[in-house]
Parts: structure tokens; C-alpha cells; sequence
């Protein structure tokens, strides 16, 4: 059962492998840039673990920023996580030992692999949980170590790599979407989003996107649950 | 270490030390009893954020300039209908990638 729940986190990581080399890559080559060599980059990419965020913190070291500004900065760039974390506290419920890891890890790509859908039959799912996570998380230090060696020397073009981030949540989309009938959640999210978008512009849009989400997932609760109460 | 260096240290641990704080608050504000409202957004923000994240992912293709987000455009139908009909993540991610690459790289 051991052997099987690796291959099978594994698998489940491959998607998650190409997007996390390239952005992880791209991340290397801002922090060479910017003056720092693997041990940073290694550093940041094991305890911060989050994509955006690192690419964000390249300017603000780049720049000393303040305490102050770093803190306020990643609270607001990372803000999404809390939904995350809150809509993973049931999943997380039993996972024993692994739970903190499962938290720490909890990044949007590891989120959409492991937040909808069951995980595959006869596998050990907290062990399988815990691998998917430490699979992504390896790739995304692996990622930032080589970009941050490579430098510009790439011998490829790599432009375009890092739709398979884009491409991974649009098959989670479709993927949930024919498993269930009611579509309102994600048509919400969809809507909400956009509609900020348009509004906000496409630098801070995100904030009150999620605001919007929540408020109407909200509205839309009475009905939802009612819902539900009839599928059963 | 000089102080250039532990300023950057510094600047790492508050990043690392906010980012895990945030992942980490919900599980502990909710140890204890967990809310019917809060069991209620666990079964529904996950959908919702998938769809936010898809249009997070898309925040700035060019609509009005060329090549008016038509890469993002073919690549995204394929993976739609890939994924309709075979319902193979791994074939649908792959395929679509490689078509927005070859696109970009080689078409637009």
C-alpha cells in the first residue's frame, strides 16, 4: 500500500512538476538579478513556499524594505490562503502527524490537487496527502535553485511554460464541474472574480474579489443548503 | 552576516512567519468548535476559489491588443473539450500547454 500511495501522489504531482520548475525557475532568475545567490533562494523557497509571494519579496529585499511594509505586503498578497486553510479544516480533520506540514504547505496548486475530488482508491490518503504536498514543494525548491544557477543562460525559450499553472486550474474547473450538478459555487467564484477584475484592474482586484465570493456564497446559503437537504 | 544580509533575513522570516500564519489561523481559531457556517464555506468556497484562481491565472491577457487573447483563448477550449471527453487531467494540462507554448513561441 506504501509502494502504491507513492506512485500515486506522484502522479497526481506531475501537473503540478512543469509549472513549479518554470515559475520556480523565473523566481531564481529575479533573486540573480537582484543579488542573491542559492542559499537565499533555497532559504526563501523552503520556508515561504508560496509563488507570488516570492516573486513580490525579490522587490522587497531587493529594495530593504521596511518590517512593517513586508508584514502589511505579505498579508495582503497571501490573504487567499485563509480560505484555503478554512475550506480545508474537515479534509485535515484526522491527518494525525501530518497535519502541520499539510497546513504549511497549502499553496493555490497544491490546494486545487488535493481540495476537490476523493484521493485515489486503495492509497493511505493522509500519507498520500502529505507526499503530494512534500512532491510540490520539492519542485518548487528545486525550481528556484536552478533558475538561480542557470541565470540567463537558458538554452531554450521557455516562454509560454507557465500557462500549465493556468491550464491545471482550468481541468480542476472542468473536472469539478462534471462531478456535480450544482454549478452556483463556481459560477460565483467565475462571476465575482471577473467582475472585480473589470472594476479593480488586474493589479488589486483580488481583495475584493474575495469579499464578493464570500458575500455571495453568503446570500446564496439558504437556497444551497436547501439543495443539498433535497439530493440526499 | 552583515547587516545588509540580516536585514534580508529578517525580511525572509516575516514573509515566511506571515504566509504560515495565514494558512495556519483557521485550523487554530476553529480547533475547538467549528461553526455551521464555517462547515458550510468548506463545501462551497473550494468550486468558487477554482473559478477565481482560473480568472487569477488569466488577469492579464491582452484583450484589446493583439493577439486579443486568442492563444489563451484555443488553448483553454482544448483543454475544455480534452477534458469532456477523455476526462484525463494529465493528458488534458499537458496538451493544452503545449499548444499555448507552440502558439506564443510560433504562431502569434
Amino acid at each position: 500500500m506504501k509502494r502504491e500511495t507513492v506512485k500515486q501522489a506522484f502522479i497526481t504531482s506531475i501537473p503540478v512538476m512543469a509549472g513549479y520548475l518554470v515559475l520556480g525557475i523565473g523566481f531564481g532568475i529575479l533573486l540573480r538579478d537582484a543579488g542573491y545567490g542559492v542559499p537565499w533562494a533555497f532559504c526563501m523557497s523552503l520556508l515561504i513556499y508560496g509563488g507570488s509571494m516570492q516573486y513580490v519579496g525579490v522587490g522587497l529585499i531587493a529594495g530593504a524594505a521596511s518590517v512593517l511594509t513586508t508584514a502589511l505586503t505579505t498579508l495582503m498578497v497571501n490573504a487567499r490562503h485563509l480560505f484555503y486553510s478554512i475550506s480545508m479544516i474537515g479534509r485535515y480533520k484526522d491527518a494525525g502527524a501530518y497535519k502541520p506540514y499539510l497546513i504549511f504547505g497549502l499553496t493555490d496548486e497544491t490546494y486545487s490537487l488535493l481540495s476537490t475530488g476523493e484521493a485515489p482508491a486503495g492509497v493511505d490518503v493522509n500519507f498520500y496527502r502529505f507526499l503530494v504536498t512534500l512532491f510540490n514543494h520539492c519542485y518548487w525548491i528545486i525550481g528556484g535553485i536552478l533558475g538561480n544557477l542557470l541565470g540567463e543562460v537558458l538554452p531554450f525559450s521557455s516562454e509560454g511554460v507557465d500557462f500549465s499553472m493556468t491550464a491545471l486550474f482550468v481541468t480542476a474547473l472542468v473536472e469539478q464541474w462534471l462531478n456535480v450538478k450544482e454549478h452556483r459555487p463556481v459560477l460565483a467564484g467565475l462571476g465575482c472574480t471577473l467582475l472585480s477584475l473589470l472594476i479593480f484592474g488586474p493589479e488589486k482586484f483580488l481583495i475584493p474579489a474575495m469579499l464578493l465570493i464570500a458575500l455571495a456564497l453568503t446570500l446564496l446559503r439558504p437556497s444551497l443548503e436547501a439543495g443539498k437537504e433535497a439530493a440526499k | 552576516m552583515s547587516g545588509a544580509s540580516l536585514h534580508t533575513a529578517v525580511l525572509i522570516a516575516v514573509m515566511a512567519i506571515g504566509t504560515a500564519l495565514l494558512r495556519f489561523s483557521p485550523f487554530l481559531i476553529f480547533k475547538k468548535v467549528l461553526p455551521a457556517y464555517v462547515v458550510y464555506l468548506g463545501k462551497v468556497l473550494p468550486p468558487a476559489i477554482i473559478g477565481m484562481l482560473v480568472v487569477y491565472c488569466l488577469r492579464n491577457t491582452p484583450i484589446l491588443t493583439s493577439p486579443h487573447g486568442l492563444p489563451e483563448l484555443i488553448a483553454v477550449s482544448i483543454i475544455v473539450l480534452l477534458h469532456v471527453w477523455k476526462r484525463n487531467s494529465l493528458l488534458s494540462i499537458l496538451s493544452g500547454t503545449i499548444t499555448y507554448i507552440v502558439l506564443v513561441q510560433y504562431v502569434f
